[in-house]
């Protein structure tokens, strides 16, 4: 598995909401709702730690599910996020954007 | 239901104020005539008591953020307030007249990620643009802003207030907006000053000016699901509150004081000496205002209209009954229907 990192766009507006996170992109004003484990995922997006180990920290350890399907969840998620400059993704550690 | 109404109504079960508007100054550099502000006002806040306001705005989970005034420019401190809201992850929405926006300002917003900027224009042409705002050559300097704002791909909406003065321009307006690339909404109620003062609602448009702008497809879209048969009254919509005003939405003035909207100045406490929670949680005007069902407003539960009026209960307030009419709602409703008035 080849390693995969994320990092949360400063491009973006994000507030809990009851459980759920609430986040829009600047770029196309699309509006997304993340439950618990999208939270988790995209909370700990900080550019430095690969998303396996995400996966395996924040997921696998918290919620009830396989190492195998998080990751594949994992991946699908980032990659609709990304398409909307919610998440950063590269196959090299990506330094913090959100500083303003 | 689309996604943002769920997080209305989810914010709405938790009581978490999702939208505020904050003022940041009531100072402006132009001085139009039908202006609901006092612009001599003193004792705005300082940059690091807004700071503070705004992070207590996101611990209490607002979300949508609209910084106004007056004229937010006019402070010097305004980028460092956008860019600690922006920091701290709202959708921020800036109301300017853009005079103050150059190509560098522009890439400022941009680089801050500002969600849109929205810009007052009431003519193309600048004989009446000017005359409304009392500056000369405003007209130009606030379409320069935004051709600069939309080199930056930042969204802006232009809001054409409409009166007697500058209705017969506003399709014009709409064909600028077009050609600008920009959004484009017709504000049809001019609204008393929040001093009380009246005086300035006669500068609106008339009752039949306002039916023909009901029934207008380049300003209300479709006139016929605009102007659809009155839906019937039921339980449901009895038990209703009347708006989001006090609910899931707030104003915050210059000076700290918090209001359910900028249009109800129903003081419900100051930001220098309670926190916001606190005001959010425990103001009696506030607790009053959310206690307000449909069925409890005398005239309004009555009529025929209820159910898809647009009743404004800050413009109620300030004719002096927050469970009475609005004459300006009152006005919009029967010029929404093709044939009647309300009951």
């Amino acid at each position: 598995m080849n390693s995969k990192y994320i990092a949360r766009s400063s491009a973006i507006a994000a507030r809990p909401l009851g459980g759920e996170m609430m986040i829009m992109s600047a770029r196309d004003s699309t509006l997304f709702s993340l439950n618990e484990v999208a939270t988790a995922i995209w909370e700990a997006a900080d550019g430095t730690t690969p998303l396996a180990d995400i996966v395996v920290l924040r997921v696998c350890a918290k919620f009830e599910i396989d190492p195998e399907t998080a990751y594949a969840d994992a991946e699908e998620f980032v990659s609709n996020l990304a398409q909307h400059g919610i998440l950063l993704v590269s196959d090299q550690p990506i330094e913090s954007q959100e500083e303003l | 239901m689309s996604l943002m109404h769920e997080f209305e109504k989810r914010a709405r079960q938790l009581g978490i104020p999702l939208s505020v508007q904050l003022d940041i100054t009531w100072h402006c550099n132009e001085r139009c005539v039908h202006c609901y502000l006092d612009h001599d006002g003193v004792g705005e806040m300082s940059t690091a008591k807004i700071k503070d306001v705004i992070r207590q705005l996101a611990e209490s989970g607002t979300f949508f953020l609209t910084v106004s005034g007056g004229e937010p420019l006019v402070r010097r401190d305004c980028f460092e307030i956008l860019g600690y809201a922006r920091s701290l992850k709202f959708n921020v929405k800036l109301k300017t007249n853009a005079l103050k926006i150059g190509p560098t300002e522009a890439q400022r917003l941009r680089a801050l990620g500002i969600e849109q900027v929205q810009i007052s224009i009431y003519s193309h042409r600048a004989e009446v643009h000017d005359a409304i705002t009392k500056v000369p050559g405003s007209l130009n300097r606030s379409l320069e802003a935004i051709r600069f704002l939309r080199a930056q791909e930042i969204k802006v909406s232009i809001t054409d207030v409409l009166m007697s003065q500058n209705l017969s321009d506003a399709k014009a307006v709409r064909q600028l907006a077009q050609d600008l690339g920009v959004l484009f909404e017709v504000d049809p109620t001019v609204t008393p000053k929040l001093n009380g003062d009246h005086s300035i609602v006669k500068l609106g448009i008339t009752g039949d000016q306002l039916q023909k702008v009901f029934h207008t497809e380049e300003f209300v879209g479709n006139v016929k699901e605009f102007c659809a048969p009155v839906p019937t009254v039921d339980a449901g919509v009895l038990d209703d509150s009347t708006c989001s005003a006090g609910i899931t939405s707030c104003y915050i003035s210059p000076t700290g004081d918090v209001y359910p909207c900028v249009q109800f100045p129903l003081p419900c406490g100051n930001l220098r000496t309670q926190s916001f929670s606190e005001i959010w949680r425990d103001s009696r005007p506030l607790r009053e205002v959310r206690s307000i069902r449909v069925r409890d407003l005398h005239t309004c539960s009555k009529c025929a209209h209820i159910a898809y009026c647009t009743r404004c209960p800050g413009l109620a307030h300030m004719e002096g009954d927050l469970l009475g009419i609005s004459t300006a709602d009152c006005a919009k409703s029967a010029a929404r229907v093709m044939d009647g008035e309300p009951s």
